[in-house]
């Protein structure tokens, strides 16, 4: 942070958590998109010895849940302490028995609350008011930031506010429109805070505390006596909030300038028309109003800050008294109400309180109208629009506005062009992958601007939901005035496409304005580049008389010693080019804010970083632009592949395609259905280099297809008699060497589009040349030499036939890898350590498998849309998966199980009522049916074949009421998949309940030791001596034995595995859980990039983690407890490496040893100590010999 | 009979001739005082490898990098931290506490790559209070194009740059394979350096048959090794006036008398207190001394050089002659 009461460039999170740390002492926190970095901010700020205003560093404290993290707060509070957290979504929802509770305490806290969209239909981390919509009935006050500076300031003002008046206050923001929104704010100095601090509310609330020195209770349970009544003894502190709100705006207003009310008006002071709406949509109606006034309308709008207590008075008092129309527009959904929340509080003021207030006026038409959903973009043309439609004789009483509604018709359509920006604003998009650096490097650049320049500033950026090859686009925008403008940037004057191949990808000059900068990231020269351009570039260039820049920044970046990290250059040249500052004093900061980003990261790093600024500008070159187009050199564009499937021509292509805006209502399934088998739709061609077979030195391990993350390595064989007709020459093959199909001919294809380039499959391969050792039976080349050829053996590898699943007997990983993978393709990180173990399970099972899939990374890499890697055999048959909620997900598949379960007992039940008429020995065949094998299963799916035959002829209720359930008399494989911050933290209540309810459900946890897709912050799986977000200074406690409290049940199938330490027995271990006819949990060793090791080494490491005693391996098998043998297997020797030797390989252990070398020591000690111990009692488990008495699910 | 064991080496009075060479014996700063208590007269702390820091800030920089900001979700996947070190902050650290440790002189070891990077640590070596250094030359010329005159000339270069920024006594610590080292040895002496450490033991490479790897591998010295520097040493002794240290081989008092008598101002161990302790250092200091009585030798000085090649009866023992002469004999 920079120094005290100064302009600075932050976020929204940033600004409203330095005001809760410095305001608190216990900061419960959990992570949450997009919440997490308030959380993360404290927990980094706390490490550091950074003190509150009363000089001790507050307490920062992760929980295991929101829910946990609200009880903590609850508690402090009640103790006596200040006490905050931050959330979102479904954390506060979670947090909402506490809530009711503090509220009706009169206690008083702060929730911070980057508002996020509720999960529904679908998960959204995006944002709207649905979340803390749902809490306004706790009884908490709600104060609305629109901005970053008001997230900074009303983080404050709700601080000082709810000390005073006891009621808790919700301070909500806009998720990623205002969380993630980098701002040029004042900062509120300390000496203001002091200035309003109200130390006597403070004594007050210590006062009420908790304590055995003057005991009371609190907490009671009461009866219908007195119940209402003492909830009716609180309404004088809700009817005092306003005014106590109110008047900390107005001190705040006095000694900062900024002047906020419970309700702000803004426009014409003589409007006819005016809108009301709460959180950073007001930042686009600014522009609207603005831009209707000059040009001689009179419209307003009000802006609701304080919504909770809804002050009717000073709202009707904000409301001019001309108004004839409104418009309350909601960021959220309340399907089946009157209206949404705001329109409701609104609609009910005017009722009540306009004839009173304007006597002599008709009350104003109150229209309502949703918009912005999921971070839907809100512009000023659309206000405009919803203005205009307040002019209409008859207005649409309900509307939505962002979207085409053709099936209920009621959204506005409008001109995108009705209100544009104003010419003092400067608009620049930056087009990036988000591993090189784009973002930060726009983020470094606003920093720059708005710490260097009297410029406002303002950056905004937009991820996908890839987690390898992810495209990211930053907006940024300055001007001499302050950035009010809430939505992205809709003409540049400055367009950076940072990867040269989104050139045939992205339409990227469709936002130039005419005359605008274009610099291009570009391996050819200025002499060259013109013929790599489509055609529909080129006239954009030419048409809007751009001025293009190219600059080699790859080859300077390589130059200066930092292959890879073209971020600098780029970032040199929009400086050099836009103009902001003088050339020289712009490399000046650049260089300045390289020392103080880098300085900490080594000379080295500063002193190549100062070498590719240099670099940079000597390469930036600018292109003169051609009179004409020229024909364009054939770009190699990824072939989507052809189907007939309407849904995917239809809609998935679009999503593909980023133009999912266009799809209107009617497009979309009304439940939130959707196909799986999609991601192989979506060649997205993202790897640099590609594994390529040499079929000579391969010894048919399988290997290389087993721990491919994304199912591009396959394996098939081709009987020896089918010819390979329609092969392309450069197909390979080689004579498979098993025994089982003698003769078949072994093919290892790469799907070159769909690789992400990771070589794991080279890593881990063991054959090598005998001639030069380096190369290996797969090896990674330039994509470039190979994509033509590997395209071609790909299309004729996918018809080659599958292997039928009863011939192969996937005991081995050769085997497993001759099954078709039904999960491939996925977005997960390239090297990712969960998804080997996903594809296995298809492997396996897919055909009959269900899938409840808690929240994290493995549910956004499985079901973020646009695709989904969950696909589908020729048969149709594949996973069928949902996903519920983080907390939920043991609960959820226990749920399937049992819907599974009651359907085919339903099914025995009518079958045995329809057994004469659909014949005795059929019925008996299909009841008796063992079903233990592939072979069995598929003569079980044959007689289910002729049961539905039969059941067609008859003619009975019964049999109408059976054909949708015989599919259940094949078995479904339930399985249960998350991370461990679902496994071991907050879902771990339910997990624990549902191994010992006995039920035939298989979990698979992949244990990465830290919440993966929130960023890695710790969790009960992380290590101990680990450095993780949240455990900054290394993670204390010892990682949670997850597996021994399973097996502590005794019936429980539990396994610990590492498919790239030991894959025989991770093959075991699932077919164990499988066929294991109660509860199985494996625990599945998965590296993950928080990992901080060589993602390409990811498999091999493991082995080192088995060696080390890191990661014991094991298996314990209740069915062998039944037989007097000895349930628990320990599949791993002793330890013959020390702990150090493996962790010391991980960033995340060794940079811990070199911020805080004792402590690193210190719990690298204790955490050798844990595995000795540990190793020990499993060799001890492992002579231990139970009897367990057999015991069904009904009687566990 | 009392003896005068002290020598001078790089300019300082040493109370004994005996130093603990760079390597794992003295990166234990619990090691020092006792090396001093055991009759060590210097200590050379470990290498800094400017290469290998260099490569952890980058290898830092990337892990930092090649996830920032790159997703929705996540801003980073690890915690920023502001202290931590790459290793150079806590070999500066260890000189630091080496000095406030122990009374004999510390001297610091340095190895690097670049030309601006030798100047600029050795610079920093000098602020921390190191009292010489010891200029690690460790240079595998694998690239064709380069002749040993170029290379030769890029390491005297190297020399006078660090002799140009530092103040403080620089020795250089050399390979053996150099085909005409007295040459080389006397520019280097010209560039600056006030004494040669002899020899320098390469990291060389080992290759693991299961893994089909080449890994750098170290093996601890034997005493045949000392019969190398002990040649050198005694060439060099006659012609050059700066100091000289011996080194590889150092097991026994014998070993390290032999050296002195060659010409050798200081013996350097590392490899036997690896393998017996650091209080190997005491007992190679009292068999010294023990020898000295029986073979009535008073000083250091005394027998320093008394066996170079100029001083021994037999010179060509230290030439190529040797080699003929034990061929002959064999057969």
């Amino acid at each position: 942070m920079a120094a005290e009461g100064k302009f600075i460039t932050c976020d929204g999170n940033e600004a409203a958590a330095e005001i809760a740390f410095k305001t608190n002492e216990v900061v419960a926190i959990y992570p949450i998109t997009p919440a997490s970095p308030m959380g993360e901010w404290s927990d980094a700020w706390a490490a550091m010895g950074k003190k509150n205003l009363d000089g001790i560093v507050p307490k920062v404290i992760e929980l295991q849940s929101e829910g946990g993290a609200a009880g903590t707060v609850h508690g402090a509070l009640q103790a006596g302490a200040l006490s905050t957290t931050f959330t979102a979504s479904q954390g506060l929802l979670l947090m909402i028995p506490n809530m009711f509770k503090i509220a009706g305490e009169l206690t008083p806290t702060v929730f911070h609350v980057a508002a996020r969209t509720i999960a529904t239909h679908a998960l959204s981390i995006f944002g709207d008011h649905s979340d803390v919509m749902t809490v306004r009935s706790c009884g908490w006050a709600m104060l609305a930031a629109t901005s970053v500076q008001e997230a900074h300031d009303f983080a404050l003002i709700s601080q000082i506010a709810t000390l005073r008046s006891r009621v808790p206050f919700v301070h909500f923001f806009d998720g990623f429109r205002t969380s993630h929104e980098v701002n040029k704010i004042e900062r509120i100095p300390d000496d203001v805070i002091r200035a309003l601090w109200p130390m006597d509310d403070v004594a007050a609330h210590r006062q009420r505390a908790l304590d055995p020195d003057r005991p009371v209770l609190r907490g009671s349970a009461q009866n219908p006596d007195i119940f209402f009544q003492a909830r009716e003894a609180a309404n004088p502190f809700y009817l005092a909030t306003p005014d106590i709100v109110q008047d900390a705006m107005d001190r705040f207003a006095g000694l900062t300038g900024r002047q906020y009310r419970a309700f702000d008006y803004y426009g014409a002071p003589d409007a006819e028309r005016v809108v009301v709406l709460m959180g950073s949509g007001a930042g686009a109606a600014y522009e609207a109003i603005d831009a209707l006034n000059r040009a001689g309308e009179r419209v307003g709008m009000i802006i609701v800050r304080l919504y909770r207590p809804f002050d009717a008075d000073r709202f009707m008092a904000t409301l001019p008294a001309t108004t004839r129309a409104i418009a309350v527009l909601d960021r959220t959904k309340e399907p089946g109400a009157a209206g949404e929340p705001l329109y409701q509080d609104v609609a009910a003021t005017l009722y009540r309180h306009w004839p009173i207030v304007n006597s002599q006026a008709a009350l104003p038409r109150v229209i309502h109208g949703r918009y912005g959903l999921s971070s839907k973009e809100f512009t000023p043309a659309m206000v405009a629009r919803i203005l205009d439609e307040l002019q209409e004789s008859s207005p649409k009483p309900e509307f939505t506005i962002g979207i085409v509604d053709d099936v209920t018709n009621l959204s506005l359509s409008y001109d995108a062009d009705r209100v544009s920006e104003s010419d003092q604003v400067t608009r620049a998009v930056f087009y990036g992958l988000g591993s090189d650096g784009t973002v930060g490097a726009t983020k470094n650049s606003a920093k720059i601007i708005g710490e260097n320049t009297p410029l406002h500033v303002q950056g905004y950026f937009v991820y996908d939901s890839k987690k390898s090859g992810a495209i990211t686009v930053s907006h940024l925008r300055f001007s001499p005035q302050p950035i009010q403008s809430t939505y992205l940037i809709q003409k540049a004057n400055f367009v950076a496409c940072h990867q040269f191949q989104f050139v045939d990808r992205l339409d990227m000059l469709e936002l130039a304005t005419p005359g605008a900068t274009f610099l291009l990231n570009s391996p050819f020269s200025a002499d060259e580049v013109w013929q790599q351009f489509p055609v529909a570039m080129q006239q954009q260039l030419i048409e809007k008389k751009l001025k293009l820049y190219v600059v080699d920044a790859a080859k300077v970046a390589s130059d200066a010693g930092l292959a890879g990290r073209i971020n600098t250059v780029m970032q040199t040249c929009f400086f050099a080019l836009s103009g902001i500052l003088p050339r020289d004093e712009a490399i000046e900061h650049i260089k300045t804010a390289i020392r103080k980003t880098y300085s900490k990261r080594g000379e080295a790093v500063v002193e190549r970083n100062f070498a590719a600024v240099d670099g940079a500008l000597a390469a930036l070159v600018e292109v003169p632009l051609p009179a004409n187009v020229v024909e364009t050199v054939q770009a190699a564009v990824s072939p989507i592949p052809e189907t007939t499937d309407d849904f995917i021509n239809r809609i998935t292509k679009l999503l593909i395609a980023g133009k999912g805006e266009l799809l209107p209502v009617s497009a979309m399934p009304v439940d939130g259905t959707f196909p799986t088998g999609t991601a192989q739709f979506e060649k997205r061609s993202i790897a640099a280099e590609i594994p390529i077979w040499d079929p000579s030195i391969c010894i048919d391990c399988g290997l290389c297809s087993f721990v491919c993350p994304h199912a591009a390595i396959r394996m098939k064989l081709r009987p020896s008699d089918a010819a390979p007709n329609g092969a392309p020459e450069s197909f390979r093959d080689k004579d498979w060497s098993g025994k089982d199909f003698a003769g078949a001919k072994l093919t290892i294809q790469v799907a070159p589009d769909d690789c992400t380039g990771c070589g794991v499959c080279v890593d881990v391969c063991p054959a090598r040349s005998k001639t030069v050792a380096k190369h290996k039976a797969i090896n990674m080349e330039s994509k470039w030499d190979h994509l033509d050829a590997e395209r071609a053996n790909f299309e004729y590898f996918l018809n080659i036939p599958e292997m039928p699943r009863d011939q192969v007997k996937a005991d081995v990983v050769k085997a497993t890898q001759l099954l078709q993978p039904l999960f491939e393709f996925s977005g997960a990180c390239a090297g990712c350590g969960e998804t080997p173990y996903l594809k296995l399970l298809t492997q396996l099972f897919g055909d009959r498998t269900m899938v409840a899939n808690a929240t994290g990374c493995s549910s956004i890499y499985g079901g973020n849309l646009p695709t989904t890697p969950w696909t589908t055999n020729k048969d149709g048959r594949g996973p069928a998966w949902a996903n519920s909620l983080f907390e939920d997900n043991a609960e959820f598949g226990l749920g399937m199980r049992l819907a599974v379960e009651e359907r085919q007992y339903l099914a025995i039940h009518l079958l045995g009522q329809l057994s004469e008429q659909l014949g005795e020995m059929l019925v008996q065949d299909v009841l008796n049916a063992r079903c233990s094998n592939d072979q069995e299963i598929i003569e079980q799916r044959a007689r289910i074949v002729t049961l539905r035959e039969r059941l067609a002829k008859v003619d009975s209720p019964l049999a109408r009421q059976l054909e949708p359930l015989v599919d259940a008399l094949v078995p479904r494989s339930v399985w249960i998949v998350g991370g461990d911050g679902w496994a071991y933290d907050i879902g771990f209540g339910g997990l624990d309940h549902v191994l010992a309810s006995g039920n035939n459900v298989n979990v698979l946890v992949l244990d990465t030791g830290v919440y993966s897709n929130t960023g890695g912050q710790a969790s009960k799986a992380t290590p101990r001596a680990a450095a993780a977000k949240f455990a900054a200074d290394g993670k204390a406690a010892r990682k949670k034995d997850l597996g021994m409290l399973a097996v502590s049940y005794g019936h429980v199938y539990v396994a610990q595995i590492a498919m790239g330490a030991n894959p025989q027995q991770t093959i075991r271990a699932f077919l164990e859980a499988e066929s294991y006819p109660g509860p199985s949990l494996l625990i599945a060793y998965s590296q993950c990039i928080a990992h901080g090791i060589d993602m390409t080494t990811g498999m091999t490491h493991q082995k080192d983690a088995v060696k080390s005693g890191f990661w014991p391996l094991y298996r314990y098998d209740p069915r062998q407890a039944r037989q007097g043998g000895h349930p628990f297997q320990l599949d791993s020797r002793k330890p013959t490496i020390p702990l150090k030797d493996f962790v010391m390989k991980e960033a995340r252990f060794a940079m811990l040893a070199r911020s805080d070398a004792a402590r690193a020591q210190m719990l690298l000690q204790k955490a050798q100590a844990d595995i000795n111990d540990q190793f020990h009692y499993y060799e001890q488990m492992g002579a231990i010999e139970r009897e367990l008495c057999d015991a069904t699910a009904e009687e566990v | 009979m009392n003896i005068d064991f002290s020598t001078d080496y790089l300019g300082f009075k040493l109370s004994t001739p005996l130093v603990a060479s760079a390597g794992p014996v003295t990166s234990l700063p619990q090691n020092l005082p006792r090396l001093e208590e055991f009759g060590a007269g210097a200590i050379v702390l470990p290498s800094l490898f400017a290469e290998q820091i260099e490569h952890e800030e980058l290898a830092v920089y990337d892990f930092y990098s090649e996830m920032d900001e790159a997703h929705a979700e996540s801003r980073s996947y690890f915690p920023e931290m502001d202290f931590y070190n790459s290793g150079r902050d806590k070999y500066l650290q260890n000189i630091e506490l080496a000095k406030q440790s122990v009374k004999i002189p510390v001297f610091a070891s340095l190895n690097c790559r670049a030309a601006g990077q030798w100047t600029r640590e050795a610079k920093r070596l000098q602020d921390a209070g190191a009292d010489a250094i010891e200029i690690n030359i460790y240079d595998v010329v694998a690239d064709i194009e380069r002749d040993s005159r170029a290379v030769e000339l890029e390491q005297v270069k190297i020399i006078e740059s660090i002799r140009s920024q530092v103040q403080i006594p620089i020795a250089v610590k050399l390979g053996p394979y150099y085909t005409a080292l007295p040459h080389f040895a006397r520019q280097l002496a010209d560039a600056g350096a006030n004494g040669l450490v002899l020899f320098n033991r390469y990291l060389e490479p080992e290759m693991d048959l299961q893994e089909m790897s080449v890994q750098p591998h170290l093996e601890l010295s034997r005493p045949n090794e000392m019969r190398l520097p002990l040649r050198w040493i005694a060439i060099l002794r006659d012609v050059l006036p700066i100091s000289l240290a011996g080194t590889s081989g150092v097991h026994s008092p014998g070993d390290a008398i032999k050296l002195i008598m060659a010409g050798a101002d200081v013996v350097m161990m590392t490899s036997a207190m690896l393998k017996m302790g650091v209080d190997h250092m005491e007992s190679m200091f009292l068999g010294m001394k023990t020898w000295m009585h029986a073979n009535e030798y008073t000083s250091i000085t005394q027998m320093k050089g008394s066996m170079s090649r100029k001083n021994c009866p037999d010179p060509a023992g230290f030439e190529r002659s040797n080699y003929i002469k034990a061929i002959v004999s064999y057969v």
